[in-house]
């Protein structure tokens, strides 16, 4: 059955690449290359695990925990449905799943494709709407698991809420991640996973590494290529395959990020983006960068969850991963050096969930994908996202 | 000379950072055996105990969490072996405590002894047994591995003061997480004897913190406390455990819920691994390949 849906979601991969485009806003580069395809893959992956569960370490014959609530964000639709609905199914759960309330577009789709793999009614159902459908779901005493993926306040409320329920709960919250950039890294590749750290999906994204920490002796140079590589950037129609950076999803994030640049002058750092022509309608950000920023400053402490990078230096090694883990959250890292010992010293040292060494944002179905400290718990993917949906 | 020698009543006192301070508090409350007779005044631990607890055990979580497993291995089981030493006297103690014949006192203290050597051979496999190196579609060695999660925190079980505690307290500190426990509030005085214990077992100061007193007190604290990590809830009821994890949610530690109906678990049998896995973060690395 979820081979079934594998295919299908990549036999209709045009079709869900561009209904994403045109309901998020996200380059159809990205939601063709990324997002669809990442999807059919989670699929296809834990269709593989549904008859091989008890050879997964959680004892010979681990169960399913029922009805799975499951809550999902407006930056990844497509792949956050597939994220959550394909290990549920996987391990035996039904699913309720709420799309977020400006996207639920291609989740509508992956249900039709549910349907017409024969997946008996009420397997998986899904439910668009607000918050408040969510917040049906979470309190509802008939399901027994809850997956959330998105912001750690409404994260600490869901936790706070079922408190004493005996739900099982994981969570997928926010992030500040750090890209380290040391003086010895291939600096070309560096800048090219700088910009895909940040600028991927506008920086609507958890693990975005939206801290640049270069090496002091380094910075000058890196900062100078990147604003030239930020120059080359198209910004506009998300439906041109030519195009880097898509639309803001709505005009509340387009706010806060709007809101979080001014704190980031008021505080004192200095901001740069490359000449850049926005569309005159809908929700549009140049990419910014802000310089000079201290780890006082509010845009390099909150998710600013769009395209804005802060930079800060720092001189040792030791320097580096202290700032780097300087924040409530621990999501993910980049590091970027040309030294493999120092590569694992550093990424042994890193709280966070997901480490990317010389390289940025890559996922794979096969690869846990979660958080340390106010980023969350539990795992999706790999052998390990399996124990969020079974009683183990 | 008297013919009848007094006997040295020891003091009971908490066991933060490694050392052995009185509660900042002054307070002290007594100690009953299990059919009524007094046996010592304990300290009772205030909320600035707490606090002081969860500073040494942050203190304490680098150097431990960065030790070698096998060097972790080692001091477990040389807390084992320091426990042997002095099993007739823990056993008197747990059979005043828990109002236990001298032979099943006995027998909980072997298991005792043995908990601590099977959670001292998990050190340096736990790694193995969790971790993993993941096919993914690209030039990559993408493998995760299973790091400690920090400062944990842990309501011990009220009914058996050595065994339930060593089952709540050893698997936390295996994996290199730092604890600071909350002691059997009426069972408290083999607790404080292990603390003795563990100071001369080389386990470094602030790895184990130790509280007697009144959990009611002190776990709001810890649950609410922004630097600790994570809270183990075997010892606390079932209204007390929806309160503090919902107290715990406001930085989102991971919490080990009580077993549903209130009834304390069997500590005689084998623990399983859900006591290590509940404190481990997994960390995943992207390392790519190439020429």
């Amino acid at each position: 059955m979820l081979f079934r849906i594998a295919r299908q979601i990549a036999e209709r991969a045009r079709e869900l690449a561009v209904l994403e485009s045109l309901d998020n806003g996200k380059p159809i580069r990205e939601s063709r290359d990324v997002d669809v395809p990442t999807a059919s893959a989670h699929f296809f992956y834990h269709a593989g695990w549904a008859d091989k569960l008890g050879y997964a370490g959680y004892g010979p014959d681990p169960k399913p925990l029922g009805v799975a609530g499951q809550v999902i964000p407006w930056n990844f639709p497509l792949m956050m449905a597939a994220w959550k609905i394909a290990p549920a199914l996987a391990c035996g759960n039904t699913v309720v799943l709420k799309p977020a309330e400006t996207t639920p577009l291609t989740a509508l789709v992956l249900a039709e494709i549910c349907q017409q793999a024969d997946l008996p009614p009420g397997v998986v159902n899904i439910l668009p709407g607000a918050g408040d459908i969510g917040a049906a779901v979470v309190s509802h005493p008939d399901v027994n698991k809850i997956a959330f993926t998105g912001s750690t306040a409404v994260g600490k409320e869901i936790q706070s809420a079922l408190a004493g329920s005996g739900k099982k709960l994981t969570l997928e919250l926010g992030g500040k991640a750090a890209n380290i950039v040391f003086e010895d890294a291939p600096l070309d590749q560096a800048v090219e996973g700088i910009v895909n750290g940040i600028f991927f999906n506008q920086g609507h994204v958890c693990c975005a590494g939206s801290r640049l920490l270069v090496q002091e002796s380094a910075a000058d140079e890196v900062l100078d290529r990147l604003r030239r590589r930020l120059t080359t950037l198209r910004l506009g129609d998300p439906l041109d395959k030519n195009t880097d950076i898509g639309a803001i999803n709505s005009r509340e994030q387009l706010d806060k990020i709007r809101e979080l640049a001014q704190a980031g002058e008021d505080d004192g750092a200095e901001r740069w983006s490359p000449p850049c022509q926005l569309p005159d309608r809908g929700f549009w950000f140049a990419p910014t960068i802000f310089t000079g920023v201290s780890q006082s400053h509010r845009i390099a402490r909150e998710e600013i969850f769009g395209p804005v990078l802060s930079v800060l230096t720092f001189r040792t090694p030791e320097e580096a991963v202290a700032k780097a883990n300087n924040t409530p959250y621990g999501l993910s890292a980049g590091v970027w050096t040309d030294k493999g010992s120092r590569i694992l010293w550093v990424t042994q040292r890193l709280r966070a969930g997901v480490v990317w060494a010389n390289t940025f944002n890559k996922f794979d179905p096969a690869s846990p994908f979660g958080g340390y400290r106010e980023s969350g718990y539990g795992r999706e993917g790999g052998r390990h996202g399996l124990a969020a949906y079974l009683d183990a | 000379m008297p013919d009848t020698r007094l006997g040295v009543r020891k003091t009971y006192k908490l066991f933060v950072g490694g050392a052995f301070p009185r509660s900042e508090s002054g307070r002290s409350y007594p100690v009953q055996a299990a059919d009524g007779t007094l046996l010592a005044y304990a300290a009772q631990a205030s909320r600035k105990d707490a606090r002081d607890a969860v500073k040494a055990a942050r203190s304490a979580f680098a150097g431990w969490s960065g030790a070698t497993a096998y060097n972790r291995g080692q001091v477990l089981y040389r807390v084992a072996e320091m426990l042997e030493g002095r099993a007739a006297q823990f056993a008197a103690d747990v059979a005043a405590a828990e109002g236990l014949s001298a032979a099943k006192a006995s027998a909980q203290v072997a298991a005792a002894i043995d908990r601590w050597v099977w959670y001292a051979g998990w050190t340096d496999k736990v790694a193995q047994v969790t971790g993993a190196a993941n096919p993914v579609a690209g030039p990559y060695f993408n493998f995760s591995l299973p790091e400690p999660t920090g400062v944990v925190a842990v309501v011990a079980p009220p009914g058996s003061s050595l065994l339930g505690l060593v089952s709540v307290v050893a698997p936390v500190i295996a994996t290199g997480n730092t604890v600071v426990v909350a002691a059997s509030s009426a069972r408290p005085l083999p607790a404080v004897d292990l603390a003795e214990v563990l100071a001369t077992s080389d386990v470094p100061g602030g790895v184990v913190n130790l509280l007697t007193g009144d959990p009611a007190e002190l776990a709001p604290v810890l649950a609410s406390h922004m630097d600790v990590n994570a809270i183990d809830l075997t010892g606390a009821g079932p209204q007390e455990a929806a309160e503090w994890e919902r107290l715990a949610a406001g930085s989102l530690k991971r919490v080990l819920r009580p077993a549903p109906g209130g009834a304390e678990e069997d500590w005689a049998a084998e623990p399983g691994t859900r006591r290590l896995t509940t404190f481990l973060e997994i960390k995943t690395v992207w390392h790519p390949a190439g020429s």
